[in-house]
């Protein structure tokens, strides 16, 4: 729960662009691991390949019987990986540079400090515990697959021929075991004939990898695999040989796999953020801009509504005008043409008066 | 009397009828198989293949040919651009459709499908991208539902809940931008947390910017490619204004793509460019890297500025279906072919027949349930009781066809 409210610390302060490397940038915080965590430091110049660490793990978990044997050594002829009902298995590798014989190792579940797994499930079903165990639980587990994509190390199997309860299969360090006191040892360090696996504390482990080394310069690559890869695992290895002949890859980096997606992840509160102004923004200056394409189309048709009104009322005054003079003149007609008429009238009648007159 | 049977039987045995009976079958024998014998039976997955087919096909290219929801919804509501508003029922309505497609395929892959709501609801990995990419999914198949709503609503004649809706157009199509940036965004930062696992061709930390911008011009050419496709089959089903504004849409959205491819293919180049990648191109991958850039990216970005320069129809829906296949070819490149570069060819995967069954027999369910709900519902016309404007040829109503016609 701890590791987990950290995750999430370090996903929330890698703010900023989706470039890997912002999260470490943000804080002062540096995860080392749990200070007393334990480990098992795998020592590849002591390893003879005998599967007993296989046959160990198969033993205490319970897992099916294989279909060859342990002691059948013909199974090393081929390389193999976990699978859902193999927790660990040893490889040989032949035809290495330099070295006469073959050399061995193990491989099962580096426990990281900062599992991929534990940061790519997205029910948090896995827990790194301070014990120094990544275990997982089957009650939340969806069955997405997802841990498997993101581990470098190739570790988790699915049970694919579960048709309703498939279960994610993976090395937990034999942490159920060894909390309920069934076991002081992981299965597989207690089945090691040779010593060539060490349980302890990640620290002494470290110290005691280094003590090889100085005792015995010419054996060792001065080099722990697992102190820095991948921010760092649990389990730790030491060869005589380069560890990319024994099928541990070089050029995984230091960087611990939640870094790698916390970047992009901090970018979605930040979408969340200022999308919403942003497009609203953008729909309000639409709005506005519709707005005042309408208000000026409205002002052009007022405006030469208006202009049409007033060359009309012109033409009108114009037609008035006319009209009025036009009426005025014919009044004017009228008027002396009655005057005329009248004058007229009043001529014939004197003139009439004058002859009735001069009848009389 | 068995004239009548026999002439009824001929009448349902068209092609199409028989191809989609026999993926219906084959689809429901690998489903029961499927959820008696568990994955391995129907499946070539391994513990280094853990996602396939189904998650490559159904989820990824499913997510992204289902953007034209948010592309076409935010064109119209948010930029303003109402000429497309007769586009916008239809992509909402793949988009619903589509994600629930997607949904329903995530049935089959996950183990343990009930479980499905956990993350939300019983134990949340706020550090997983995977946790944001089913919240996203989750929340804006709810809003691409309520945006559906209306259309349905509308044929069945309830009036006040469907008004309420539409009120709150805006503001769900702002809210199902935002989902669509961070989940189709975060469907490519899936593959962030494995550098080790892909080709530095394909892995980029700007794969989720990649994968957003890609699912803005899938979103634009599946519209272009559906309106075809709708315009053969459902031409009855369409009113006055969305043939009236099919065109202009076609052309919009065309010009759209080209743009956004044209930024596409610059910030691919730029993500070579920074990861200095460069000396890859000149191996095999480089060589299959440059035929989706060039041949899936750049050549569309040209063939629909061309195409709109001349108004030339034809070519923008092939365009349209080029685009769409470099998408998916993008999402296989990443998923399958630059993913597990590294392994030796035998451990490599290649999809067993019943996993193509239940990726063809989804597609087939989404056909169906699409054709249903356009031959009934008002996606294609606009409801005559529902309009937002009077119409201005009242002439026009003869030839809208009443939303109690039952189709074909």
């Amino acid at each position: 729960m701890q590791r987990r409210t950290f995750l999430g610390l370090l996903g929330a302060a890698g703010m900023g662009a989706a470039v890997s490397t912002t999260a470490q940038a943000a804080g002062v915080k540096h995860f080392e691991g749990y200070p007393d965590s334990y480990g098992v430091l795998f020592d590849a110049t002591r390893c003879i390949g005998c599967r007993s660490c296989e046959a160990g793990c198969n033993q205490v978990n319970g897992l099916p019987a294989p279909a060859k044997p342990f002691d059948d050594l013909g199974v090393l002829d081929k390389k193999r990986r976990t699978d859902a009902q193999t927790f660990t298995v040893v490889n040989r590798f032949d035809q290495i540079p330099g070295v006469a014989g073959a050399v061995f190792r193990k491989d099962q579940c580096q426990h990281c400090l900062e599992p991929a797994c534990a940061s790519a499930c997205f029910v948090a079903a896995f827990t790194k515990t301070p014990q120094g165990a990544v275990i997982w639980d089957e009650s939340v587990c969806v069955g997405c697959r997802y841990c498997m994509i993101a581990c470098p190390f190739e570790i988790p199997t699915y049970e694919y021929n579960e048709p309703l309860t498939p279960r994610v299969m993976k090395c937990h360090m034999c942490h159920p075991h060894i909390t309920t006191g069934k076991l002081t040892v992981p299965g597989c360090v207690g089945a090691c004939p040779t010593e060539a696996l060490v349980y302890g504390k990640r620290k002494d482990l470290l110290a005691v990898a280094r003590q090889r080394f100085a005792a015995f310069p010419n054996r060792y690559l001065n080099h722990i695999y697992g102190e820095r890869e991948m921010g760092g695992t649990n389990w730790l290895y030491i060869s005589g040989v380069p560890f990319k002949y024994i099928g541990l890859r070089e050029d995984l980096g230091v960087t611990p796999a939640p870094e790698l997606t916390s970047g992009a992840l901090a970018v979605v509160p930040i979408i969340s953020a200022a999308w919403p102004v942003l497009l609203t923004g953008i729909y309000a200056i639409n709005k506005r801009r519709e707005k005042i394409a309408t208000e000026e189309k409205k002002e052009a048709v007022k405006e030469a509504l208006a202009k049409a009104k007033a060359q009309a009322k012109e033409e009108l005054d114009k037609a008035l005008a006319k009209a009025e003079a036009e009426k005025k003149s014919a009044i004017e007609r009228e008027v002396k043409k009655a005057l005329e008429e009248a004058a007229k009238a009043k001529a014939e009648a004197e003139a009439g008066a004058g002859q009735t007159e001069e009848g009389e | 009397m068995s004239t009548l049977k026999t002439e009824n039987l001929k009448q349902y045995l068209t092609p199409f009828h028989i191809v989609v009976g026999i993926i219906l079958l084959l689809g429901g024998f690998v489903t029961i198989l499927r959820f008696t014998k568990g994955l391995g039976a129907v499946t070539n997955l391994t513990d280094n293949y853990p996602w396939g087919l189904w998650i490559s096909f159904d989820l990824l290219c499913g997510v992204a040919l289902a953007a034209g929801g948010y592309t076409t919804s935010a064109a119209c509501y948010v930029f303003g651009l109402k000429r497309f508003h007769s586009a916008v029922r239809p992509a909402i309505l793949t988009a619903f459709l589509g994600y629930a497609l997607v949904v329903f395929a995530l049935h089959y892959d996950v183990g343990r499908p009930w479980r499905l709501p956990y993350p939300f609801f019983v134990q949340s990995g706020p550090t997983s991208v995977l946790f944001e990419v089913g919240l996203c999914v989750f929340l804006y198949l709810i809003t691409l539902f309520i945006e559906w709503v209306p259309a349905a609503l509308e044929w069945l004649g309830i009036r006040k809940p469907r008004d309420i809706i539409v009120k709150a157009t805006l503001a769900l199509t702002i809210f199902g931008v935002v989902l669509s940036t961070m989940h189709q965004s975060s469907l490519g930062a899936l593959f962030l947390i494995a550098p080790s696992k892909m080709h530095p061709l394909w892995y980029s930390s700007f794969i989720p910017l990649f994968f957003f911008v890609s699912s803005i011009a899938a979103g634009l050419s599946m519209v272009i490619f559906e309106s075809t496709l709708s315009h053969h089959y459902l031409h009855d089903k369409m009113d006055e204004t969305y043939l009236k504004e099919h065109d202009g849409v076609t052309y919009g959205f065309a010009k759209g793509a080209a743009m956004v491819l044209v930024l596409y293919f610059f910030i691919k180049v730029v993500g070579v460019a920074l990861d200095n990648s460069w000396s890859y191109l000149l191996t095999g991958y480089g060589a299959w890297f440059l035929v989706e850039l060039l041949g899936f990216v750049a050549l569309p970005a040209f063939l629909y500025a061309i195409a709109v320069r001349e108004k030339n129809l034809t070519l923008i829906r092939w365009t349209a279906v080029l685009t769409v296949l470099g998408i998916v070819l993008n999402r296989f490149n990443v998923s399958l072919v630059a993913f597990n570069w590294h392994l030796p060819p035998e451990m490599r995967y290649f999809p067993r027949w019943h996993e193509f069954v239940i990726s063809i027999f989804v597609v087939t369910i989404g056909i169906l349930v699409f054709r249903f709900i356009a031959s009934r519902m008002p996606i294609f016309y606009e409801h005559p009781d529902f309009r937002e404007h009077e119409p201005v040829e009242l002439e026009e109503h003869e030839l809208k066809p009443h939303p109690q016609t039952w189709g074909h």
